[in-house]
């Protein structure tokens, strides 16, 4: 298959704030047919009252302005453009926004903590983050999501020329919570991102994670982890645009599945344009299945428009927990549960100490120790 | 005193198309405390489905026979329930097991078999010592079991597993393959150092003789197409290293 016949991607292509630009989605459209449209409570066809209610906590480094702001800031929806009809109505429907500025060179002596926290399932609510590093500027933000909520949101990450943004997006959502969201990094020249992606609770969570370059040398590392419980839908839709020569990016998205119709959605797009030479990007998910009556819909997809890149490879596997690790482990004395737990543990641990914020990676270290007590309790 | 018997042994594994194959037909040995066994054998001919079986693992079923350990009946044990009686199989292949260290690995086997957890201080100290015996660079300690170690640098954690756990009985699989002979001596030694301690015994699973130049052992059994088809003493070993094994894997078929 030539490049020239492989037509770019079809999804996101389409991007507009405007809800009537797309369509009520049915469920067959590609970027639709994981998730299940009658639990968006209405997100995806307007039929949803705008009356939940969420709460946004601030907790700021002294180094770093938050400001709360109308829909007419000019700072909002710079960088990024709905890509969907949830986001595009989340676009038209928040009230407030929050935009997080980091000047130039400043460097955050502590982390920038936004919790949002859901009071009304019953309706939904919506929320934007705009966070914006200036040249050169350093910071760790955290989103932390718990309660009840049905929530739409986009959030925007501005990193500017030579610039270090780390966030931390936690969904810690009860279990009748519905999330929605896009985030979107927009990197410019030599600028750094990481993301870390949490998902443990909630009914059903998507989160679509974006990365675009606006010059060269910007590099992207997004990781996620997820646990999903009986009934639960947790979604990843990641995509990477390399435009721009000379970037990178990693992704490595790992979880574990348990019970009766958990489950778990991993779609990795990556695009490596026709002017993106030099890039080096690499992406991997992988998922372990603890039960029976469990789902993993998980699809990577890499296009390469150029013959000029430094290295591009993905990898995606899924399977049970593998039966010469518990042996090795109980060969050595230790008990069936106990193996098993290590196991998961390293499994998902391996992107957990990367989490650099101690406080948010012990509380998820001691979240999926709960998850495995519920499994073991089985 | 702790003695390892194995009775009329079958065992057999599937073979891939709904049937069974049988691997072991009617191994009888008898290991006792202070006693080193080596068993040597051609490819193939079930040596390593002896240890894996004395381990229990699910891939190979036992059809008939007795395993006892200390007049304890090691084929009704679990897996743990084994290493926990006192047996140890340093496998041939350890498996990789991305995310779980070295250190905690060891911390939670150790904390098994002992049946209570050990003083953080004590155990940090005693790993390093063992390791240090074994010429293993402390910094393994925080890396993932076996992920990315060299063939060599694994088996010197199987040994030194050995070292940590202090079984009864350990059966050692093929842990002199691979290695070169820096690694043999060092590996040795360790299997040396367990075997010189009150109470235990070895089973020496090998192909070659050379790992016999640094381990003695006080019985030689050699194996063909499932059983132990000529015993004797060190001599045995001398013989299979200048005649090799043609003349048992005739004997063997039957």
């Amino acid at each position: 298959m030539g490049l020239e016949t492989k037509p770019l991607s079809t999804l996101h292509q389409k991007a507009s704030y405007e809800v009537g630009d797309f369509d009520v989605p049915t469920g067959r459209e590609e970027e639709w047919r994981f998730t299940p449209l009658r639990r968006l409570r209405g997100l995806h066809n307007g039929t949803a009252e705008p009356h939940g209610k969420a709460v946004l906590e601030v907790d700021a480094a002294p180094e770093v302005t938050v400001e709360t702001v109308g829909r007419d800031d000019p700072r909002l929806g710079r960088a990024y453009v709905p890509a969907d009809r949830v986001s595009a109505q989340a676009w038209s429907s928040f009230t407030q926004a929050t935009v997080v500025t980091v000047p130039k060179e400043a460097v955050a002596s502590a982390p920038t903590v936004l919790r949002v926290r859901g009071e009304d399932a019953s309706a939904a609510s919506y929320g934007h983050t705009t966070v914006i590093l200036e040249p050169f500027a350093e910071a760790t933000v955290v989103l932390a999501h718990r309660g009840s909520a049905t929530y739409a949101d986009n959030v925007e990450f501005v990193v500017g020329d030579g610039a270090r943004l780390s966030v931390i997006s936690l969904q810690d959502w009860a279990g009748d919570s519905v999330h929605v969201s896009h985030q979107h990094a927009r990197l410019g020249r030599d600028a750094r991102f990481v993301s870390h992606n949490v998902s443990l609770g909630g009914d059903l969570v998507r989160i679509s994670p974006s990365v675009s370059y606006d010059a060269p040398g910007g590099d992207a590392e997004l990781y996620g982890v997820y646990f999903a419980d009986g009934g639960q839908h947790l979604e990843h839709r990641l995509l990477v645009d390399h435009s721009r020569p000379n970037c990178r990016s990693r992704v490595d998205y790992r979880g574990a599945l348990q019970d009766q119709d958990a489950h778990a959605v991993w779609i990795g797009d990556v695009i490596i344009r026709v002017e993106a030479e030099g890039t080096d990007t690499y992406e991997l998910n992988r998922n372990l299945v603890l039960t029976d009556g469990t789902r993993v819909d998980s699809v990577p997809n890499l296009e390469i428009l150029t013959g000029e890149v430094a290295g591009a490879g993905h990898a995606s596997a899924s399977g049970r927990l593998d039966d010469e690790h518990l042996f090795y482990l109980q060969a050595r004395g230790i008990t069936f549960d106990q193996a098993r737990r290590m196991v998961v543990r390293g499994f998902l641990g391996q992107l957990v100490e990367r989490i650099e914020v101690a406080e948010v990676r012990e509380k998820v270290a001691e979240a999926i120790e709960a998850e495995l007590d519920r499994g073991a309790a089985r | 005193m702790a003695t390892l018997e194995i009775r009329d042994l079958h065992v057999s594994v599937a073979d891939g198309s709904d049937g069974t194959k049988e691997i072991l037909r009617g191994v009888d040995l008898t290991v006792q405390a202070g006693e080193t066994h080596a068993i040597m054998g051609p490819n193939g001919s079930g040596k390593s489905t002896l240890a894996y079986a004395i381990a229990g693992h699910p891939k190979y079923e036992v059809t008939s026979g007795a395993v006892t350990l200390g007049g304890e009946d090691v084929l009704a044990m679990s897996v743990d329930e084994r290493a926990r009686a006192g047996l140890f199989l340093a496998m041939q292949y350890p498996v990789e097991v991305p995310g779980v260290s070295v250190s905690n690995f060891l911390r939670s086997a150790v904390t098994a078999v002992r049946g209570e957890a050990p003083k953080l201080r004590e155990f940090s100290k005693e790993m390093k010592k063992a390791m240090d015996d074994l010429s293993i660079d402390p910094a393994f300690a925080q890396r993932s079991l076996n992920e990315g170690f060299s063939g060599g640098e694994k088996k010197r954690h199987e040994i030194l597993q050995l070292e940590m756990l202090k079984p009864k009985i350990a059966v050692l699989d093929e842990t002199d393959s691979g290695l070169d002979v820096d690694a043999l001596k060092v590996v040795s030694e360790g299997v040396n150092r367990f075997s010189s301690t009150e109470g235990t015994g070895v089973l020496l699973i090998t192909h070659y003789t050379r790992i016999l130049r640094y381990v003695k052992p006080d019985f030689v059994h050699v194996f063909a197409a499932g059983r132990v088809v000529a015993e004797g003493g060190p001599e045995l070993a001398d013989e299979l290293e200048n005649e090799g094994y043609e003349k048992y894997v005739k004997a063997g078929v039957s």
